[in-house]
């Protein structure tokens, strides 16, 4: 909760901070008065002024710890389960890993009909990552960062990777790279001939055609990274402010409680569709990507 | 909301799990499910097989059953037939038999009363020869009156 010291804008405000690393430019004043020297210097950020300071040159050391680290368990619990699957009679998590297995493959089967090892892995992949960094936001808000703040001094913590911008669309551009790499490697000079000529069948119409096409091109990682971490960040936004509202007063906790509980409900639906949408616009972007006209 | 480094950090992360996704969970996770299916659809061939096989067995038993149904039927046949036919033959030996030690009974009997008869015939001979003396007071002789004495034996 947001302590007697914070106010709540400042509690949200530190809620929406990364832990950030990163290079901070020469003559740069920190918040506790020191200035950086000449050529600039790699430190933790003490705050968002200097997060946005460090520009592009820094890094989000709780997403991307969190997010490798839910990627490391999902590939050691499937990879255990790879090894344990045999034919008999499966149970435990082999069953849960099974049913996910089978739902994306039937998913991919049902989109995508081209004969490509990569799209199933990918796709199982995507789900049970994005599952996974969704579920943290299920995680109340104020328990890992206050632990890590007080056990070991950590100031900042985001432990919901989804609603880092950079995470979501760092894997919406990969999707993106693949979908630019099989348009070309399976249409050839045809995706060009496709950006040039639709809609309008016409030469005069190139640059018209060229200008809509690229920009329609260049909207799916866009729209497929932000959809995922606005709902997540949205969702997150709301889980802080229902937070904040525990700390206006005893009155307040009963309703708080109540939002808090209908808010987290609502979200478990919103996690897995989040996932779920995630995993089959891949698929159908990849699958659009092998489709030649 | 800053556009930083961590983009590119994701993107390898996710390069990387992909790709490890790729050539170690999902091939042995979907040929692990492949073949347990298979052995499922074996099982249930080799199920119905069974019951079939069940069926015909079951079939095969009712067949032999009723056979031997017959079979215990003709041989219990044949062995009362086989039972009344020594009685039948016990009886008809008993009776020869009975026939024969009757005649042999008669013949001894019979053999029995010649020979009381000779004896008693003798008897009556001396008798009356002697019955003879006493009437006549005089003694016969014996071997002048032997032909009467033999002839009226005789005729008792």
């Amino acid at each position: 909760m947001a302590g007697s010291s914070q106010t709540v804008s400042e509690y949200i405000t530190h809620h929406l901070t990364n832990l950030t690393y990163g290079e901070l430019p020469g003559g740069f004043e920190r918040e506790d008065g020191a200035i950086i020297g000449e050529g600039g210097a790699w430190v933790m950020a003490h705050g968002a002024r200097e997060a946005s300071a460090m520009g592009f040159s820094a890094i989000h050391v709780d997403s991307m710890l969190w997010s490798t680290g839910l990627g490391i368990l999902f590939c050691w619990l499937f990879r255990r389960v790879a090894k344990k699957a045999e034919t008999g009679v499966p149970s435990g998590l082999v069953n849960v890993v099974e049913m996910i297995v089978e739902f994306v493959d039937s998913t991919v089967r049902d989109t995508f009909h081209g004969n490509n090892k990569l799209i199933a892995p990918l796709a199982l992949t995507i789900f049970v990552w994005v599952l996974l960094m969704n579920l943290m936001d299920l995680v109340p808000i104020d328990l890992v960062p206050k632990v890590l703040e007080v056990v070991a001094g950590v100031p900042f913590q985001k432990i919901v990777p989804s609603t880092d911008v950079n995470i979501t669309l760092g894997m919406a551009i990969g999707v993106f790279i693949l979908m630019l790499y099989y348009s070309i490697k399976i249409k050839g000079f045809g995706f060009l001939k496709e950006l040039s000529f639709t809609p309008f069948n016409h030469w005069a119409f190139i640059p018209v055609n060229l200008f809509m096409e690229v920009v329609g091109l260049l909207a799916k990682p866009f729209s497929l990274g932000l959809r995922l971490f606005g709902n997540l960040y949205a969702g997150e936004m709301i889980f802080i402010l229902i937070a904040a509202l525990f700390s206006a007063g005893v009155a307040w906790m009963v309703p708080a409680g109540f939002l808090q509980v209908t808010w987290a409900i609502f979200h478990l639906l919103i996690i897995p569709l989040q996932a779920f949408i995630f995993m089959v616009l891949t698929i159908v972007y990849l699958s659009m990507a092998h489709e030649d006209h | 909301m800053n556009i930083n480094l961590t983009l590119i950090g994701q993107m390898i992360a996710f390069v990387c799990f992909v790709m490890f996704c790729m050539k170690y969970v999902w091939p042995p996770i979907l040929a692990a499910m492949a073949e347990r299916e298979k052995k499922m659809a074996d099982g249930l061939a080799a199920a119905d097989r069974a019951s079939h096989d069940l069926e015909l067995a079951k079939q095969k038993a009712v067949e032999r059953l009723i056979e031997a149904k017959h079979e215990a039927a003709s041989i219990v046949d044949a062995a009362n037939k086989r039972g009344g036919q020594i009685v039948e033959e016990a009886k008809s030996a008993a009776v020869i038999e009975a026939g024969r030690v009757k005649t042999a009974a008669q013949a001894e009997i019979e053999q029995e009363a010649n020979r009381a008869r000779e004896h008693l015939r003798g008897q009556v001979a001396a008798l009356s020869l002697a019955g003879a003396e006493k009437i006549l007071g005089a003694a016969i002789d014996q071997k002048a009156h032997a032909g009467l004495v033999d002839k009226l034996a005789a005729e008792l």
